[in-house]
């Protein structure tokens, strides 16, 4: 675990960066520290890795204060990612990722063997190795920047705003890279980020830091998003906190009916039986063809052609309320379409219902903070 | 046609082949004392520009220092010495040391401040000690400007290499000089156009020994 105790840090020039700051970072878990810019998310970051020394306090890894050890011990331990990835631009990619393992002396057959195993981890095309940083993408030189931090398997991992400098579809790309790495390696990862949404995707913690470095609210992220600290983690996390933190809430508890879901060779009598305004066709398999009204359906010769389309499904269990709720909006009947693993239609429901599973949920949330608050 | 005439008779003289006065004995004279004269310029310049680059301190001293340097004419220097010490290597070597270590010195300093400080930055953080990342990062990195530093200090060195034979040792500057004492201008001019060929000859080497010592991944831009 790293522990910043009660940290400051004053520039030579009178600017305070980071104001008493108290942090635990618990291991094996990704911990954002996300905040305004000049917010002292940077300054923070490179204090664990001894870039910069606080002024006061004390920062401990694993219960030992880090300038007990040797810096460039230290910063070996710890794999540090920054914006632009920085890489070495005279290097091919496998030297790059090679760095740290050959300067800990392994030999050069093992660390090229290393870094080409970890190309693979990061998701980059072995056929890349030879090439040099100019011939990349900006999203593919992160990437490199990544696994060069991780080249020598460090238990620590430092990340500043690693993915703020390429377009959201890569930065996407990236942020479900590293979750699924952290899931494979199980890292004691600290991200610093400006972007609240990324802060929520990845956060196990999430750090709120203000100006002047200070510490506005530390929590998880669906915490954060349902409990703001005050008005400025409020604003800072945006207006639509109320549907983000759907994320964190599950489909599973959401009511489905059948009632309003026929085969595609249905009988008069179940047509008119379903009394629903609109009815989701489905083929033999159970997968849905689409929504049509009661009156427009001819038992026994239903035109699929005709059918609405019957938009994107959820999984219920699998996906968030704010998927569920997400595919009723688009859904031209306002209705969602649920579905099993295989696609298989399992129920229909509406929006009504999903709000008031929204609203339960939101009553059961309240009742556990008022149980664990002091 | 009267300078191309007198080159046509220099070369072809076989007289100008042969002996301590022919060609090829002054040509090896004359590389020699560039070479000395560019390995002192680089002892000092290279690592002095190298360390103040890395650590961004000493960088207006070192301004001061090189246009100073600058200010001095070469042969004026020559003569000075010379009366100082007298006559012999060391008094030669001086001026053409004085000239080229503030191109070295200043060009290396500016190579290392302008190597683009994310990588440093980089190698930093991931535990390089700094002399490492000195000879490993920022060199590699600053190559191509610091070689071009080293490069136009070469070619003043092998032009101003001439006025050795002022003092009486050998070189390309002996025909030069005997050829204007005996009002032989065939000899100037052969003279002059070896060192200009020369000095071609030393762009031919820093092409080459950037295509071998620089990084394509940094020379590819
Ligand atoms: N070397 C320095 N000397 C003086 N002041 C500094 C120095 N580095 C940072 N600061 C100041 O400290 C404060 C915090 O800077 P820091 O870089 O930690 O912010 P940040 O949260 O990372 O911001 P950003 O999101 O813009 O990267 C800022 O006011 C900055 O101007
Ligand atoms: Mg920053």
């Amino acid at each position: 675990m790293i522990r910043i105790d009660s940290v400051t840090k004053r520039y030579p020039d009178g600017t305070v960066a980071v104001d008493r700051l108290s942090l635990d970072v618990p291991d094996r878990s990704i911990t954002v520290l996300v905040g305004p810019s000049g917010c002292g998310k940077t300054t923070t970051l490179r204090m664990i890795n001894r870039m910069v020394e606080p002024t006061e306090g004390t920062i401990l890894l694993d219960g030992e204060d880090i300038r007990r050890r040797p810096v460039t011990d230290l910063r070996r331990s710890m794999g540090y990612v920054i914006q632009n990835a920085g890489l070495f631009p005279h290097r091919t990619i496998v030297d790059n990722i090679a760095t740290v393992p050959r300067m800990l002396g392994w030999g050069r057959q093992r660390a090229r063997k290393r870094a080409a195993e970890l190309m693979e981890r990061v998701g980059l095309d072995t056929s890349l190795a030879e090439r040099y940083p100019y011939q990349l993408s900006g999203g593919q030189q992160q990437r490199v920047g990544v696994a060069r931090a991780l080249a020598a398997d460090p238990p620590v991992l430092l990340m500043d705003e690693p993915f703020s400098a390429v377009d959201p579809v890569v930065r996407k790309g990236l942020q479900d890279e590293l979750l699924r790495i952290q899931e494979e390696l199980g890292k004691t990862i600290v991200f610093v980020t400006h972007d609240i949404d990324e802060a929520v995707k990845l956060g196990t913690m999430v750090a709120v830091l203000r100006e002047g470095g200070r510490l506005a609210q530390y929590a998880s992220p669906a915490e954060l998003l349902s409990a703001p600290a005050d008005g400025f983690v409020e604003d800072f996390l945006g207006a639509d906190r109320g549907i983000r933190r759907l994320s964190f809430l599950s489909s599973a508890a959401l009511e489905l009916t059948t009632d309003a879901v026929v085969p595609a060779d249905a009988s008069a009598e179940r047509i008119a039986a379903s009394g629903a305004r609109y009815l989701l066709v489905t083929d033999p398999d159970g997968r849905p063809l689409g929504w049509a009204e009661p009156g427009e359906l001819i038992a026994g010769d239903i035109r699929t052609d005709r059918l609405l389309p019957h938009g994107r499904p959820f999984v219920p269990g699998a996906d968030s309320l704010r998927v569920a709720l997400d595919c009723a909006v688009l859904s031209p009947t306002g209705w969602a379409v649920a579905v099993d693993a295989g696609g298989r239609v399992t129920g229909v429901v509406s929006q009504q219902a999903i709000g008031e599973a929204i609203r339960a949920a939101h009553a059961r949330g309240r009742t556990d903070q008022a149980g664990v608050a002091p | 046609m009267n300078v191309l005439h007198f080159i046509n008779a220099f070369f072809s003289d076989g007289a100008h082949w042969h002996g301590y006065d022919g060609i090829p004995q002054r040509l090896l004279e004359h590389v020699r004392y560039t070479l000395l004269a560019l390995a002192l310029a680089t002892a000092i310049g290279l690592p002095v520009g190298l360390v103040t680059g890395h650590t961004g301190r000493g960088g207006n001293a070192l301004a001061f220092v090189a246009n100073a340097a600058r200010a001095l004419p070469s042969f004026g220097l020559l003569v000075l010495v010379v009366l100082l010490i007298g006559f012999g290597l060391l008094p030669v070597m001086i001026p053409l040391v004085v000239l080229a270590v503030p191109p070295i010195l200043v060009t290396t300093y500016e190579a290392v401040r302008s190597v683009d400080p994310s990588p440093v930055d980089a190698a930093r953080g991931m535990g390089m000690r700094e002399s490492r990342i000195l000879l490993r990062v920022e060199l590699p990195v600053a190559l191509p400007l610091i070689l071009s530093g080293l490069r136009s200090a070469a070619i003043q060195i092998v032009s101003t290499a001439t006025i050795a034979a002022y003092v009486s040792l050998g070189g390309l500057g002996r025909y030069i000089v005997d050829g204007l004492y005996q009002r032989d201008y065939e000899k100037v001019v052969g003279g002059a156009t070896l060192v200009a060929v020369l000095a071609l000859l030393t762009l031919a080497v820093f092409w080459a020994a950037g295509r071998l010592a620089v990084s394509p991944g940094v020379r590819g831009r």
